[in-house]
This record gives structure tokens, sequence and C-alpha cells, in this order.
């Protein structure tokens, strides 16, 4: 069996978030001073650090508020990538595979772990040793490939999806933007509010409004 | 091949069609009724509220590993596969595309079921472009008006007529065709984005209308006795099933009615594969079961209630019908492939819009620049409606909308203005018509198969010179409403650029490719979805639509399944055979 490898984040950032182990058991990370080690599914922890990095050059934690670190993207993208949408159990992999238009969208054969590993070797094994600068130097000279496409898209669901897919810490990137996370009914607020904002410093994931813990898509075992 | 006990009817697929048709036959006849379902069972729990799994990874839609269709601009062009969702989600599992569809119910204009003596008449033969092929329906609206209304009730659409038996009232659409009565519900309560629209529609001159959805205003009993309630305007519509029942889906209009039935049964997991038929009459279909297993299911009547592509694709592998050949003309079977045209203009305010709370269909629309309301000088034949809807907006979507004076997509410049723009940003949209043309049709793919090595359909599919001209008309009408809502920049999105792209969302509405109409020549099955050589074959959906009308298609596919139904029914069981 691979070694198992684990991501050190301050603990901080992920104060109460329910994650789910490599068995698939929920279980309650609530580190309340230092760091906590969490265990990687599908990235070294060397990549784990490199993607992380450039997630954070994507979404920034700065003075317009927390970033991709925060909120434990690296995380959340280890977990898409290890789960069927990493190996493409969700994508047409018939051949044989030809060059088309743009029209026809990514026609490759890899796929997004072979994506991704063949993206971490453009960005460069050194590149969380490099200044920001020069890590968006790095960045802006792959833009247009298919792997920072994923990367920059993955980045924003990493930010704003339900914490249950390991990325939005804490709901951070909820807080950020004020938004309430999924609320059963909007029924009294509808036709108000009109041009003012309806939001929520206290966002609740959909575990806490249902009530019971969801797994999310990557959890699901072949 | 296991062969299977005989059943009388034996229906492909599991949405809204094929359980309509279901439920009408068991409630009316003695007939047993097999519904084949290649998916799973329903699901409906507010688990599925997760924007990430339903909306941007369409855990909801068949597995386009599996199967999925190919595509190429033209027909020298080389075909590629579709390898990820873009311009259309199939749904899949028990209740179909019904069950993640956002509810927008609008019937079709009158001129539409006589589409092509309509252009004919207003403009002359000479006037249209010659590789137009739209056609007739072989019906009329007056003639579907009470299955229209049917479905309304079934549903129980919330709306406000504007044409009651020619009466034109004020607050409804003017331009829509006469109803027998008023909507079944009264319109929603109204979120801000489109009340502004309204607001700017009126002061420039429009008759706006509340867009008629099929998610609930009130709590509602239909005629079948199905009790539904109101919508929460949570938000999670389009894409997702509606945690509460105020959305209408096959699974909570229909099935209810169908699980205590004896002589009802619906088989998941049922991929059917080919329509077996022996002199002109079809005795049944084979299907692969869930574990694999290959069966005969030997059946009286079989009727096909898959998705509009998945129904050609059973015709042509099964040999049914003669495949139409774009270059001769002839052939009827994979003609008058249609899609829509989503034109859609950004509009950025400096005031928040909570659009992440809404409703698949809470809007307004214009008609002034759809159907027949066009007119000669535009330069199109047929444009859009114009709506402005909150159908409710997930964080991960409505993140990074930026005016075009932000050059950049990634790093600080960018996330400052995203933050700032966020839930600022409000789309007026077109769902333009799609006419048909010679070139646009489908047909089997020679390269690339299914999971079972069956072969693909390839969709041949451009954009014509109309589609580009209704892009520049409708950008500028929707520019100037963008204007008097009072929204600072404007920015043109997704419209029909130089070529069709398969990357792009259009709808879920493509069509065609069995299309119904008047006679054997110039159609596959006839006015009633029966077929027109094999008479114990029906084929239902939007494969029949001979071309696509500016307006959502469920509400007009429920019609002409009721239609079909009552056909059956009252004329076929008792005298099988061709109806006339």
């Amino acid at each position: 069996m691979k070694r198992r490898e684990f991501i050190t984040l301050p603990a901080k950032c992920l104060g109460g978030l329910l994650m789910y182990t490599l068995a698939g058991v929920p279980v309650r990370i609530s580190g309340a001073s230092g760091t906590v080690r969490l265990p990687l599914r599908f990235f070294t922890a060397n990549e784990a650090l490199i993607i992380a990095a450039a997630a954070e050059r994507i979404f920034p934690s700065d003075e317009s508020g927390p970033g991709a670190t925060e909120a434990g993207v690296a995380i959340y993208i280890d977990r898409q990538l290890a789960g069927p949408y990493g190996h493409d159990k969700y994508r047409y992999t018939r051949g044989p595979f030809v060059e088309s238009v743009p029209e026809h969208g990514y026609q490759g054969k890899a796929n997004p772990q072979e994506i991704y590993r063949d993206g971490l070797q453009k960005i460069g094994p050194d590149f969380t040793k490099l200044d920001a600068e020069k890590q968006d130097d790095r960045l802006r000279a792959i833009e247009g490939t298919t792997f920072f496409r994923m990367l920059r898209a993955h980045t924003i669901e990493g930010m704003f999806s339900d914490p249950m897919h390991g990325g939005n810490a804490n709901m951070i990137g909820w807080q950020l933007i004020g938004y309430p996370g999924p609320v059963m009914s909007y029924g009294d607020e509808i036709d108000k509010h009109y041009g003012r904002a309806f939001r929520s410093q206290k966002p609740m994931s959909l575990a806490q409004v249902i009530g019971h813990p969801v797994k999310g898509w990557e959890e699901e075992r072949n | 091949m296991e062969r299977l006990k005989p059943v009388d009817v034996v229906i492909v697929g599991g949405g809204w069609t094929g359980l309509l048709m279901a439920k009408e036959i068991v409630h009316r006849t003695p007939l047993s009724v097999l519904v084949l379902e290649r998916g799973g069972p329903a699901r409906q729990d507010a688990a599925t509220m997760d924007e990430l799994d339903y909306l941007i990874r369409l855990r909801l839609m068949q597995n386009i590993a599996d199967e999925t269709v190919t595509h190429r601009h033209s027909i020298t062009g080389r075909a590629v596969p579709v390898r990820q969702y873009g311009s259309f989600d199939p749904g899949t599992g028990v209740g179909g595309a019904g069950e993640h569809w956002g509810g927008v119910s609008n019937r079709y204009r009158a001129d539409q079921f006589s589409l092509l003596s309509h252009l004919r008449e207003k403009y002359g033969r000479e006037y249209l472009p010659g590789n137009l092929t739209v056609q007739d329906w072989g019906i009329t609206y007056d003639e579907l008006e009470p299955y229209y209304w049917r479905a309304e009730q079934m549903m129980g659409v919330c709306g406000k007529a504007g044409n009651l038996r020619g009466t034109i009232i004020d607050g409804g659409d003017p331009f829509e065709a006469p109803r027998s009565h008023e909507f079944p519900n009264p319109p929603h309560k109204m979120s801000y984005f489109p009340t502004i629209f309204r607001n700017a529609a009126i002061e420039l001159g429009y008759r706006p209308y509340p867009i008629p959805t099929a998610t609930l205003s009130q709590g509602y009993r239909n005629p079948d006795g199905i009790t539904r309630p109101g919508c929460a305007y949570c938000g999670f519509c389009s894409r997702y099933g509606c945690m509460i029942g105020a959305k209408a889906q096959p699974s909570n209009t229909l099935l209810p009615l169908l699980t205590n039935k004896k002589s009802f049964r619906l088989q998941t997991g049922a991929w059917v594969r080919r329509v077996i038929h022996r002199h002109g009459k079809v005795e049944g279909v084979s299907y692969v079961d869930a574990s694999g297993q290959e069966k005969v299911q030997p059946a009286n009547v079989v009727m096909l209630a898959s998705w509009t592509m998945n129904n050609s694709r059973l015709l042509l592998l099964s040999n049914i019908g003669e495949p139409y050949d774009a270059l001769s003309g002839r052939g009827t079977l994979g003609k008058n492939l249609t899609h829509t045209v989503l034109h859609q203009v950004q509009l950025f305010f400096d005031k928040p819009l909570n659009l992440f709370m809404g409703t698949g269909g809470l809007g307004f629309a214009i008609g002034e620049f759809a159907g027949d309301q066009i007119d000669r000088d535009s330069g199109i034949l047929r444009g859009s409606e114009i709506r402005a809807n909150t159908n409710g907006q997930g964080p991960i979507s409505a993140f990074g909308r930026v005016p075009p004076s932000v050059e950049v997509n990634w790093g600080p410049e960018w996330k400052k203005a995203s933050l700032n723009w966020y839930d600022k940003v409000g789309q007026i949209t077109c769902e333009a018509a799609h006419f048909a043309y010679r070139e646009n049709y489908i047909d089997l793919d020679p390269t690339y198969t299914d999971k079972l090595g069956d072969p693909l359909v390839r969709l041949t599919l451009d954009w014509t010179n109309h589609e580009k001209r209704q892009k520049a008309f409708l950008e500028k009408v929707m520019n100037s409403l963008g204007k008097a809502m009072g929204a600072q920049v404007g920015k043109a999105l997704r419209a029909a650029e130089d070529h069709y792209s398969a990357t792009q969302y259009q709808s879920t509405h493509v069509q065609g490719g069995a299309i119904m109409g008047n006679s054997p020549e110039e159609s596959v099955v006839n006015p009633w979805l029966q077929h027109w050589r094999i008479p114990n074959l029906w084929v239902m959906g939007g494969s029949a639509f001979p071309q696509n009308e500016s307006a959502n298609p469920t509400l007009t596919i429920l019609a002409i399944t009721y239609r079909a139904a009552d056909a059956f029914v009252d004329r076929y069981v008792s005298r099988p055979g061709a109806l006339g």
C-alpha cells in the first residue's frame, strides 16, 4: 500500500470542520491552537503544498479577506482528484482521441489526476520556494493550459462549495461574501429586501441544515 | 437471451411522457403496462441542495461515460464525441429530465403549429432561405388547446392569462394564443431583479407578463387528487430535484398514481437496445438489465418515450424507417434536428440582488420580439421571448462575474473586483426559436460506441446566418432594457458565435429526429405520435417537434402526449391499426 501522506495546516482555520477519513468515516476536526495534520488521498505532501501555494496566488489571502489557504482549497482538490471525478468515471473516455475545434471542448485522454501530475511538473517542484511575483510568472506562463483552467475552477469550487467537500473550511468562503448556505425556505424573504443585501454572518452547511451528515460524490466507492 | 412474459404495452423511458402515457392507459383501460427505465429509482431529499455535486458535476444527469453523442459542424466534417456535458443536460432515472427541470411552462404561439404555411404566406416562398426545412405539425393550436389545459392542471401551472378566449387581459402575455381558462394558480410573489425588469419594460412601452411556472405559488390539489405545497424559493431548482415537491416532477405528480396499480410495472436499470419488428409490426424490445443480462420483452404495443435523441437512436439501431440523407433530402428519420439559441446579456448593478433566492421560472418576460411579432425590417423571421428571472444562483457559479473592464481572471485584482460585484450581476435571457435546416440532422456515428458497443448518434449541427442575425438584433433590445433598468455595463454572453459550441449551455431542449407531420413522406410519426409505417409503434417527446419555438418545450410535450393518449385509449385500443 502507498505510504500515507499528510498535509499540515494552521488549526485555527479548520475549527469545527467535518471531514471524512480515507475510509469515508466522518470526523470533526477541532484543533484549538497550533497545527493539524490531515491525511491526503491523492497528492503527496509536497504536491499538496505546491497546489496550496498556486491556489493561494489565484485566490489570495489579502486585505480584501481570506483566501485559498484559509479555506483549505488544497484539501478540496485532493479529495476531488481521489474520487470518481479524478479518474474520469463520469466523462466519455472511449477512443479514438483526436484533436478538434475549441467548440468540442477538452478531447484529451488524460484524466484530472494525470492533468494535475503533469501540471505540477510544469509549475515546478521548487514552486513553494519562489516569491509571489515569480510564482505568478510561472502561472501566467501556463494560463492557456487545461491544467490551469482546472486549477482556477477548482480553487473557486474549493472556496465556495459546501464544507463537506473538504474546502470552504469553517464556511470561510461563504462568510466572505455573506452567502447563507442552503436555506430551506425564503418564502418570507423573496419579495422583500429590494436592492438591499440579505446576508448572513453565520452561514449553515447542508449537514447543519438537514441535521445529519451528507456525503459528497467524491466519497463514492467503486 | 431470456424471453420474458408478454405485456400489452411496453414503454421505453420513465420520464414525463412515459409515465404520463402509462398513467392514462392504466387508469382508463385494462391493459398491462411495463415501463423500462435505464436509470435508477427517483430520489427526493434535501441532500441534493449542493451546488458542487448537482449544478457543477451534474449528478442527476445520464452518465456520459456510458453513452454520449458525437457532433460535427457540417456534412463533410469529422465528428468527435461530446466528452463532458456542455450544451445540454439529459436527465436519468425515474422522472428523467422532468426531475431537474426549471418548470418554465409557456404555451407555444398559435402560428408555430403551421409555421411553414405561415412563413410562406407572410413572406412569400422566395424570401425564405433555400435550406429552411421547417414544417407544419399536422395539428392546429385549437386542436391542442384542451390538452394544454389538461397539462397545466396536472402540474398546477402558475401565471396570468393574457388572452382569455380572445379577450386581451392586462398583466398577461397579450401575444399568447387564446386560452379557454385562466391559469390553475396565480403568479408567484416576485423577487427584486425581475421587478425592475418589469418596470423598465413598461417604461419602454412593452407589456411584461409573469413567466408561467410549474413550481407552485400556493398549495394545490390537481384533478388527479395529487396535492403539492407552494414553493419555498430555496433556489435549488434547475439541476436539482425539489425537496418539498413544489415543482411538478414525474415522481411527485404521476408516479404516486401508478405504484399501487396491479396492471403497472416499472423496471429500472433496463437499457433498451433494440425494437424488435417483423412484417411491419413491432413485437417487443430487447434490453440489458442492471446485472448485464440480455432480455427480450414481448409486447403488443411499443412506445418510445426516452429523451429526444435516444428515440431517434433506437429507431436507427432497429432499422425502422428510412434514415434521412441530407444531400438528397430523402428519408425522414433523423431530420429537422433543432436546439434553442441562447442569447444573454449580463447587467451590472450598484445594488445587491439576492440572486441566491428564487425558483426556476421566477420572473417576467416580454413577447414583443417573439413569434410573429417580429417585423420584416428586423431581418429575422422569428425571435425570442425576453426574460429576466431569478432561478437561484449558488456562490460557485455566481462568483467571478466582473465587468469587461476587469481584464484579469485570477489574482488579487480579480478577487477584489469579484467580491465587489458578487450578487450585483443579473442576466436577461433569450431562448430564441431555432429553425430546421437541411444540413442539421441526426444519424448514427460510424466510429464511436456506447458501453455496450452500439453506435452513438451523430449530430450534424451549426448556426446559420439567421441565428447570428437573431443575436445582433436581440442583444440590442436586451441592452436597451438593461439601460432602462439602471444597469451600469452590459456584456453579451454565450450567444450564437460563429459556430455551434458543444461546450456552452443552450438548453436541454434538443428537438426533432422523429418528427410529426401531415404525411409519411415528410415525417416519422402521424399527428397522434403513431409511427406512419408501423401502427403498433408510438414515438413520443421532443423528437416529434418539426422545429423549436422560443419557449421551453415540456408543456407542449405533455400536451401532445395527452392527445396521443386519447387517440390510443379511445380509438386504437378498440380498433388497432393506423389512425387516420
